[in-house]
């Protein structure tokens, strides 16, 4: 399940971004699981939005840390898309 | 050693069921209306959870509606963050209820389907159960609940695997859990009637992985060969007092649903302590962390990492001795049990779980 730069990435509807104040981390939680994200990984996860392209992504957190980053993106997308967070 | 943090909590709020199956994991000495834990206690006990690092909470049983405080057990499991199941037969799921469990923020249901086909799923029922199951799976769908269908397989059903799984499909189910019943107190009590031949196991496998293929991105489905049927164990519940905790009706927490079947193990009462107390420093929570209790040949084996041993309470339970190797283990001797146990499918009788003495 790997994305391109014209995927348009969506999270599971039984995913949702939360935060936990015990290991002062964010995280993704579903049903039966939760993946501890870093600040990378909420910056992402917070621009997906089912109508936002890969690419889209990819250019403003591009321009936020003023580097290129849409190599890794698109395979932190996949790797979620790979365990079906990400459709 | 460092102690993790637990993850989830499962809360097995009532021993009471309208249902009878035969592979039930409660145990085989139901804990009585009248010594369940209060409202209060409950409350008490999810704060502690959450305080503890829980992200996951389980509200199951028993059937957990019978519970008439269940929708303030969920509004406050809402508000401290929680994401929680309702783990359901379906049966009380009433419009009303459901209504208020999804006022209260409850997000997911996990609805249990004994068999696509009436007459065995009311069999393993016990009670008449296939209409109501539909209503409550109706209602889950219109209220628009994340939806889960959970099967328990065994003989009497895994040749009908691919029709179940198209009937959850049909649903409207997001995911599809396809459970292989595990052998403990009741399901050990009935093994020989609802352990599947290796013709059946491989079967089932591979329509399962057609299916999975077949049904991707629209329904997510979880599949796994039952543990008799590998080579090596199952890491259970990923490692004793590691991510879980699970409180019963009475207020009893052990690490798994099962470990107070270990004799010589004591488990304490949420009554009496704290959550805290209980993860960090009860003894029973220590008994077989980390791998200092193990036996050969786990001692040495490069996969004690991976599964920890295997499960405690069926070593204790196959082997009489809980810090054996999971017998299921083929670097053991004791894997000829679980070989015999296989060949041994001729069971035709089986007993209800219900209340002793009932």
């Amino acid at each position: 399940m790997s994305l391109t730069a014209t995927s348009v990435p969506r999270l599971w509807r039984l995913a949702r971004l939360s935060f936990d104040p015990v290991r002062n981390r964010p995280v993704l939680l579903y049903p039966e699981g939760a993946v501890l994200l870093n600040e990378t990984g909420k910056a992402i996860l917070e621009l997906v939005d089912g109508k936002r392209t890969v690419a889209e992504i990819s250019a403003i957190l591009g321009e936020k840390y003023h580097t290129d980053v849409a190599a890794d993106v698109t395979e932190y997308l996949s790797g979620l898309a790979a365990r079906e967070l990400i459709q | 050693m460092t102690t993790e943090r637990p993850t989830t909590l499962l809360a097995e709020l009532t021993h009471r069921c309208p249902l009878h199956c035969p592979y039930c994991s409660n145990p085989l000495e139901l804990v009585r209306a009248d010594r369940e834990i209060s409202t209060d206690d409950w409350k008490r006990v999810f704060t502690q959870a959450r305080d503890l690092g829980v992200l996951q909470l389980g509200l199951s049983g028993g059937e957990p509606l019978v519970r008439k405080d269940l929708e303030q057990l969920a509004a406050h499991a809402h508000d401290l963050g929680f994401y929680q199941t309702l783990v359901t037969s379906g049966l009380g799921l009433t419009r009303q209820r459901a209504e208020r469990l999804k006022q209260a923020g409850l997000e997911h249901i996990q609805v249990s389907v004994q068999d696509v086909d009436p007459e065995h799923a009311e069999r393993i029922a016990g009670v008449s159960s296939v209409k109501q199951k539909r209503a409550a799976i109706a209602l889950v769908k219109e209220l628009e609940f994340a939806f889960t269908i959970n099967v328990v397989l065994h003989r009497q059903n895994l040749d009908r695997i691919g029709e179940i799984i198209d009937f959850a499909a049909e649903m409207g189910a997001d995911r599809l859990e396809l459970a292989n019943t595990q052998y403990y107190g009741w399901g050990l009590k009935n093994r020989s009637w609802l352990m599947p031949t290796r013709e059946q196991v491989a079967q089932a496998k591979a329509t399962a992985e057609e299916r999975i293929a077949r049904y991707r991105g629209r329904m997510q489905m979880i599949f796994v060969l039952p543990d008799y049927h590998e080579a090596y164990p199952k890491a259970c519940y990923g490692g004793w007092g590691r991510f879980y905790i699970v409180v019963g009706p009475e207020g009893l927490a052990q690490p798994c649903h099962a470990a107070s079947s270990i004799p010589g193990l004591t488990f304490p009462n949420v009554r009496d302590h704290s959550l805290e107390w209980i993860w960090h420093d009860s003894p029973g929570f220590q008994a077989f962390r980390g791998d200092a209790w193990m036996k050969a040949p786990c001692r040495t084996c490069p996969r004690k990492s991976v599964d920890f041993g295997g499960c405690r309470c069926q070593a204790f339970a196959l082997t009489g001795d809980a810090a054996n190797a999971d017998p299921v283990c083929t670097l053991t001797p004791f894997r000829r049990i679980i070989d015999a146990a296989v060949e041994e499918t001729e069971g035709a009788e089986f007993e209800y779980r219900q209340l002793a003495n009932a």
